[in-house]
C-alpha cells in the first residue's frame, strides 16, 4: 500500500508563506502561533550527537534533532531504530533502566537537561509521557488524574483540576458519573485517554507519546488522534509510532529513524531524516526514508 | 449429493472414526494417571478427616464455659486454658507490631530500593531463604542465648513472642516481595513518569496495590507462628501458669498447653488437650479464612 495515499492533501485555504501549509490540518483549526512557519517557532528541543547505551552496548547514536514548540513531532521507523529510546531520553526515563547511559546534549529551552544540577523529578513534572500499554493506577478514576498533582503539592481546587484534564483528553463526558469507579473498569481506549489526564493534570510544557495507539482499536485510535490535534494548541507533542498513516494524519514534522549494521554486525539505530510530514511522505531527501515510507523497506 | 459424492463422504466418515479410536489406549493411560491423582488427593484429605474426627471426638465435650475462664490446675474437673489464650493472642500482637512492620519495610527495601547485581545484598537474600530452613529448635536456641540470657530478658511472653517474630520474618519478606513483585512494571513507570519520587510511587500506588498479597503471607506466617511450640519450649514458656500473662510475665501459649496436658497421666487431661487442640484449630483456621477471603476479596487482574 502506498501510505502517501493516506495523507491529507495540503488545506486549499493554507497560505503559501508558510512553506506549502501543513498537511494535516487547515490553519483555521490552528492557533495563532501556528501562522509561524514550523522552523520559526520555539525550539523545545535541541538535541545535539545524541546516543544511548545499554550495558555498554550501543543502541542510538548521533542524534541531531529539533523540537519545535505547539507541533506534533512524529518518530517512525522500522522496529529495533532506537526511536523509543530517544524520546525516553527527552524526559530522563532512561535514567530508570539500570545500565542506560545518555551521550550527547539534550537541551530543553536552552537547558541542558542532563546537566548534574538537574534533577530529573523536575524534568517529568514539565516533559509528560504516554505509554504504550495503557498503565492507569489500580485506583478510581478521580485518583488516577489527581496522583500528579497530589504528589507535586498542587492541592488547591483539585477538584477543578481533574475535570479540567478530563475535559480535555475529551474523557469528561464517559466518566463524570462514575469518577469514583476504578480506572481499570475502563475499555482500552478511555485507559489510554485517562492516562493522557493523567500527564495533563501536571500541567505539562511537553507531552511525549510513546506509540500510545499500538494498543486500541481504530476507533479509540482516531479519538486519541484528534486529541494530539487538540493538545498542540496548549502543548508541545512527541509521538512515536509504528504506523506511517498515523504520522502523516497528526503529525507537523516527522523524523525517520533506521538501522545501522555496524562492521562488527551490532545493530545500532540513528536518525535518517526529519523534516515537515508532507515533505517525508512525498519527498524525502534520502533513498532510505523512500523506501521505508513507500514501504519497501521495514 | 451425488451416490459417488455420498459414498467419498461415508469413506472419509470411517477414517475419521478409525482415527479417532486410535487414541483409546492413550485414554487408558489418562485415565489411571488420573486415578493415580485422586487417590493422592483422597489419602491426603482421608487422613485430615480421621485426625479432626478424632479430635472433635475427645475434646468437644471438653469445650465449655470453663475452657476459657479457668486457669490451668492439677484437678481436670477445674483445669481451663484461659491464661494460654490470653498469652497467644498477646503473642500474636506482638508479632504484628513488631515482626510485620520489619518484614514489609525488608520487603520493600529488596524489591524496590536495593541495587541491583549488588553482592552484599545478593548475599542478604540468600541468607533470608536460608533462614526460612532453619528448624525452628535453633531459633529457640538463639532466643535463650540472646534474649533470654544475653540481654537478660529472663523467660518472659516478650522473649517468646521476639523470637516467633525472627522465625516468622523470613516467610512474611518472601510473600511480601512477592506480592511487590507481582505490581506490574508499569504502574511504577506510570508514576514516575508524572514527576512523582521513587519513594511516592511505593508508598502511593506499589505498596497499596500489593497489600492483599502482603496481608495474606503475614496471616499465614503469623498463624504458624501460633501453632509453634519448640522454640517456646526452648526460651522457657511455663507450662503451669495460673494468672493472666502479661508481656514481662512468665507464661505459656495454647501448643504447649497442649503439649503439658497430654503428657498428663489422667485421662481427663487427654479430653482438655483435644479441646485445646479445637481452639487452637479455631483460631488458625479463622485466621487463614481471613488471609483466604482477604487475597479473593482485593485480587487484582493486570
Amino acid at each position: 500500500m502506498d501510505p502517501t495515499s493516506e495523507t491529507p492533501p495540503a488545506a486549499p485555504s493554507s497560505p503559501v508563506a508558510t512553506g506549502g501549509g501543513l498537511a494535516t490540518l487547515s490553519v483555521e483549526d490552528r492557533p495563532a502561533a501556528d501562522a509561524l512557519p514550523l522552523d520559526q517557532r520555539e525550539v523545545v528541543f535541541d538535541c545535539e550527537g545524541v546516543g544511548v547505551r545499554y550495558d555498554g552496548k550501543r543502541a542510538l547514536r548521533d542524534v541531531d534533532l529539533r523540537i519545535h514548540a505547539n507541533a506534533v513531532t512524529a518518530l517512525i521507523g522500522p522496529s529495533g531504530c532506537g526511536k523509543s529510546t530517544f524520546i525516553r531520553c527527552l524526559n530522563r526515563m532512561n535514567d530508570l533502566i539500570p545500565g542506560a547511559s545518555v551521550d550527547g546534549a539534550v537541551a530543553y529551552h536552552g537547558e541542558n537537561l542532563y546537566h548534574p544540577q538537574v534533577d530529573p523529578i523536575e524534568v517529568r513534572k514539565r516533559i509528560g509521557m504516554v505509554f504504550q500499554k495503557p498503565n492507569p493506577f489500580p485506583k478510581s478514576i478521580y485518583d488516577n488524574v489527581a496522583f500528579g498533582p497530589r504528589v507535586l503539592g498542587m492541592k488547591d481546587q483539585l477538584d477543578d483540576r481533574v475535570e479540567q484534564a478530563l475535559r480535555r483528553a475529551v474523557l469528561w463526558d464517559e466518566v463524570k458519573d462514575r469518577l469514583k469507579e476504578g480506572a481499570l473498569g475502563l475499555s482500552g481506549g478511555q485507559q489510554q485517554r485517562l492516562c493522557i489526564a493523567r500527564a495533563l493534570a501536571v500541567e505539562p510544557d511537553v507531552i511525549l507519546m510513546d506509540e500510545p495507539c499500538s494498543a486500541l482499536d481504530p476507533i479509540s485510535t482516531s479519538a486519541i488522534e484528534d486529541l494530539m490535534l487538540s493538545l498542540t494548541n496548549e502543548y508541545t507533542v512527541v509521538i512515536v509510532t509504528h504506523n506511517m498513516q498515523q504520522a502523516a494524519r497528526v503529525a507537523d514534522m516527522t523524523a525517520f529513524f533506521s538501522v545501522d549494521q555496524g562492521e562488527t554486525g551490532a545493530r545500532c539505530g540513528v536518525l535518517v531524516e526529519v523534516d515537515r510530514t508532507d515533505k517525508i511522505f512525498t519527498n524525502p531527501a534520502h533513498e532510505r526514508t523512500e523506501a521505508y515510507v513507500t514501504g519497501r523497506f521495514g | 449429493m451425488n451416490t459417488a459424492g455420498r459414498i467419498a463422504g461415508e469413506r472419509a466418515g470411517v477414517a475419521v472414526r478409525e482415527s479417532l479410536a486410535g487414541r483409546r489406549n492413550r485414554s487408558v493411560a489418562a485415565g489411571v494417571f488420573l486415578g493415580y491423582l485422586l487417590l493422592s488427593t483422597v489419602v491426603g484429605l482421608v487422613a485430615l478427616a480421621v485426625l479432626l474426627a478424632t479430635i472433635l471426638h475427645d475434646g468437644l465435650p471438653y469445650v465449655d464455659a470453663m475452657l476459657f475462664t479457668n486457669s490451668p490446675s492439677a484437678d481436670p474437673e477445674r483445669a481451663g486454658a484461659r491464661p494460654a489464650i490470653i498469652a497467644s493472642i498477646l503473642v500474636a500482637v506482638v508479632l504484628i507490631a513488631t515482626a510485620l512492620p520489619i518484614a514489609v519495610g525488608t520487603a520493600v527495601y529488596l524489591e524496590e530500593f536495593a541495587p541491583k547485581g549488588n553482592r552484599l545484598i545478593d548475599l542478604i537474600e540468600l541468607n533470608i531463604q536460608n533462614l526460612a530452613a532453619v528448624p525452628s529448635i535453633i531459633f529457640g536456641i538463639l532466643g535463650l542465648a540472646f534474649l533470654v540470657r544475653g540481654i537478660d530478658l529472663g523467660p518472659v511472653l516478650l522473649a517468646g513472642a521476639l523470637i516467633l517474630g525472627l522465625q516468622m520474618l523470613p516467610t512474611v519478606i518472601i510473600a511480601s516481595r512477592e506480592a511487590l513483585r507481582a505490581v506490574p512494571d508499569s504502574v511504577r513507570q506510570g508514576g514516575m513518569a508524572l514527576g512523582a519520587t521513587r519513594w511516592q510511587v511505593v508508598w502511593r500506588e506499589v505498596l497499596p496495590a500489593a497489600i492483599p498479597g502482603i496481608a495474606t503471607g503475614s496471616i499465614l506466617g503469623m498463624s504458624r507462628a501460633i501453632g509453634e511450640t519448640a522454640p517456646l519450649l526452648m526460651v522457657g514458656a511455663a507450662t503451669f501458669v495460673s494468672f493472666n500473662p502479661g508481656l514481662l510475665t512468665q507464661y505459656t501459649v495454647l501448643p504447649i498447653l497442649i503439649f503439658q496436658w497430654i503428657k498428663l497421666p489422667q485421662e481427663m487431661f487427654q479430653g482438655l488437650a483435644a479441646a485445646a487442640i479445637i481452639v487452637l484449630l479455631v483460631i488458625l483456621v479463622a485466621m487463614n479464612g481471613f488471609a483466604i477471603w482477604m487475597r479473593n476479596r482485593y485480587e487484582r487482574k493486570w
